[in-house]
């Protein structure tokens, strides 16, 4: 629902690494995203062009990379993929497990020239 | 040529969530970032709240709208620290609003801040605000099945407060069903069973509260 400032900042970020780089231009940009996250990336990228318009990030693909809700159980030793946002061990039923990962929402690189 | 960033797209506000959670650790405030749906009754659970601390502890709240003044007028009447924030659209509170609205509240002459955010079960759970309790409302009228279409403020809250327990049996409402998928997404998060409206379970949230602030201003 808030797509358009998470885009602003994904934006933001990468001018902003672009410049201290001295880049001509972004080809791309590496956007890491968990599947927890309530982001939608489609929006994101609806949104991408209008934000990047007349900066050196015009026409720059924005690639996501889903990450996975992954959950480590401490009594087995073992990561499972989490169904549904159940954090329940599949193996031994333990109900806290640890999550791993699903939260991540960072830009990863950017590809310049 | 490849750049490598790792810049998180949230760090900007978590920084200024860290200033503002620093800030009320050294003044001994409790943050309560308070989310919920549109009418699940955050307002009348602040009321509820106010009346059954306001002896005991010093409350401020700030309220988060997107438009109008109406839920801070309806807290006049208890005589505490108010601040208004409209979000001017925007669907959720961020830090710096909350960094803004601080400049108008005297925070050590409070001891429990409450804060109540913009109806929207959706983002509000994606921005830290520098509070110190994650709190939720889920109404029986929006039904027992929400907590696996939005489930990031279930997995992310420490507590959660069913409201319009008064409703139960005139829909199909499962309590139980509510309670066993919530807390397969979030383990440690406490939940309590309350009515706005009649007042029953009120006391045992406000108690839990109470200890809650206690807890924090002696750590």
């Amino acid at each position: 629902m808030h797509e358009l400032g998470v885009t602003e900042s994904i934006a933001s970020i990468c001018l902003r690494h672009a410049q201290s780089n001295r880049a001509r231009r972004v080809l791309k940009v590496n956007v890491k995203l968990g599947e927890l996250t309530g982001i939608v990336d489609h929006y994101v990228a609806f949104y991408w062009d209008m934000v990047t318009k007349d900066t050196i990030a015009q026409g720059a693909e924005l690639n996501f990379t889903k990450v996975p809700v992954v959950s480590h159980c401490p009594d087995c030793d073992e990561d499972f993929t989490v169904v549904e946002y159940d954090l329940t061990c599949p193996r031994c039923g333990r109900a806290d497990t640890e999550l791993v990962s699903g939260r991540e929402f960072l830009v990863e690189s950017i590809e310049i020239e | 040529m490849d750049i490598e960033v790792l810049e998180g797209i949230f760090d900007a506000n978590e920084k200024i969530a860290r200033e503002n959670e620093a800030l009320f650790r050294e003044r001994g405030v409790m943050a309560m970032n308070l989310m919920a749906s549109p009418g699940a009754g955050k307002t009348s659970l602040i009321a509820a709240t106010l009346q059954l601390l306001k002896e005991k502890l010093e409350v401020g709240v700030i309220e988060g709208d997107i438009a109008s003044s109406v839920d801070a007028e309806k807290l006049k009447a208890y005589d505490i620290p108010v601040v208004q924030i409209n979000t001017g659209g925007a669907c959720h509170l961020d830090a710096i609003m909350i960094q803004q609205a601080l400049a108008h509240m005297d925070l050590a002459a409070i001891d429990l801040l409450i804060i109540e955010n913009v109806g929207n079960l959706v983002c509000p759970a994606e921005f830290k605000l520098g509070e110190a309790l994650r709190a939720m409302i889920l109404s029986v009228a929006e039904g027992h099945d929400k907590p696996l279409k939005y489930p990031l403020m279930f997995s992310d809250s420490d507590v959660l407060v069913v409201n319009k327990t008064d409703l139960i049996g005139l829909g199909d409402f499962d309590m139980a069903e509510l309670r066993e998928v919530v807390t397969r997404m979030n383990p440690d998060i406490v939940i309590f069973e309350v009515s706005c409206r009649t007042g029953e379970g009120l006391g045992a949230w406000a108690d839990w509260l109470e200890q809650r602030v206690r807890d924090f201003k002696e750590s």
